[in-house]
């Protein structure tokens, strides 16, 4: 009939710990009386419709249509359901206004084993200064690649070598005062795919990304 | 063996020792700023026209007229609209290997997104939370609404 003398003085502790633990709660749901007004809409991408994933109270949803949108409820559900390109241009109209121009990739191609570049490549440089002109807070980030003959660490080198070769022949050519970084991608990113040690004079190029 | 050691190690020693350096360095630069536009940093707010720069910690806030664009080294294009506040909570992009992390918060207001190369090379490099929910994004655009309902 009686309960040991270590639970009796348990129960009130373990009662005020789950009142400590239901406190936040109550206070969730206080919150939820005012309703959430969450909307998490999946776009079409420019090449291929990626996935969003939407996890809520422990509940998970993949959306991975275009316009899919999950809304999550008062309860802390998600409610999925298909929305419009209308209703989100109603939503989100300012947001998507305000989207920094998408970065745009120009390439200049090299000899085998050097850091010089082909005599057409030139000509690209002028486009590159046409599309930094154009932009907004313009930078460029100039990025080496390699074909795949040679080791990671050979091409990861000679790939910035490339990349550092091209910003001095832009500055030479009188670059406009933008921010300029530079990487070396090596072998990782061949524009044209290859097995290992095949020599590709593609994939041998400096990309100038431009944003 | 060595060389896997050592790479498990490195991001380590970064996220022990470099938090600072890490947090100094540019995430990401401001390229479309209309109306109140402000950056809250080290607990100071200040204002952020075109061509300021997003580091990681910081808090961008917008008005009641207020948007703003903002690309990251990774090439992600995040855009905010009214009455909106976007925490950048982490934010480590590495050139040559495109490995790192991507963490961001809308507390409230609105969120438009282009994922970038941090998404591109790993599933889940890339994360937007609200207040209700987490957000795991598999290299894509995306659009994010959080907030009290009025009613």
């Amino acid at each position: 009939m009686f309960a040991p003398a270590s639970r009796k003085t348990d129960v009130p502790s373990a009662l005020r710990r789950n009142l400590v633990r239901l406190a936040p709660l109550g206070l969730l749901v206080l919150a939820g009386c005012a309703g959430r007004d969450d909307l998490y809409v999946l776009l079409p991408g420019k090449a291929k419709t990626g996935a969003l994933t939407v996890t809520s109270g422990g509940e998970r949803r993949v959306l991975d249509q275009p316009y899919a949108a999950a809304r999550v409820t008062r309860t802390g559900s998600v409610n999925a359901r298909v929305t419009t390109e209308a209703e989100v241009r109603r939503a989100f109209g300012p947001a998507l206004a305000a989207q920094p121009g998408r970065p745009v990739s120009f390439y200049l191609y090299f000899l085998a084993d050097t850091d010089e570049f082909t005599l057409e490549s030139k000509q690209v440089v002028n486009q590159i200064f046409a599309e930094i002109a154009r932009r907004p807070a313009p930078e460029i980030v100039i990025i080496g690649h390699t074909d795949r003959v040679g080791s990671v660490q050979y091409n990861d080198a000679l790939s910035l070598k490339r990349a550092d070769r091209v910003r001095e022949e832009l500055r030479k050519l009188g670059i406009p005062k933008v921010r300029i970084s530079v990487a070396g991608r090596g072998k990782r990113e061949p524009e044209i795919s290859t097995a290992d040690e095949v020599p590709e004079p593609r994939n041998r190029r400096v990309e100038i990304n431009v944003r | 063996m060595r060389s896997v050691l050592i790479s498990l190690a490195l991001p380590i020693v970064l996220t022990l020792g470099a938090a600072s350096a890490e947090a100094a360095e540019d995430a990401g630069h401001i390229k479309v700023s209309n109306g109140i536009v402000q950056i809250e940093r080290s607990g100071q707010r200040l204002p952020a026209p075109v061509g300021s720069v997003v580091q990681q910690g910081d808090l961008v806030i917008t008005g009641a007229d207020g948007s703003v664009g903002i690309t990251f080294r990774d090439n992600s294009l995040l855009s905010v609209g009214p009455d909106s506040v976007l925490s950048i909570d982490r934010f480590v992009f590495d050139s040559t290997t495109h490995q790192g992390a991507f963490e961001s918060s809308l507390k409230q207001g609105t969120l438009a997104v282009v994922s970038g190369k941090l998404a591109k090379q790993s599933p889940d490099a890339m994360t937007v939370k609200t207040p209700a929910a987490i957000l795991g994004v598999r290299g894509t655009e995306f659009l994010v609404r959080t907030g009290q309902s009025k009613d």
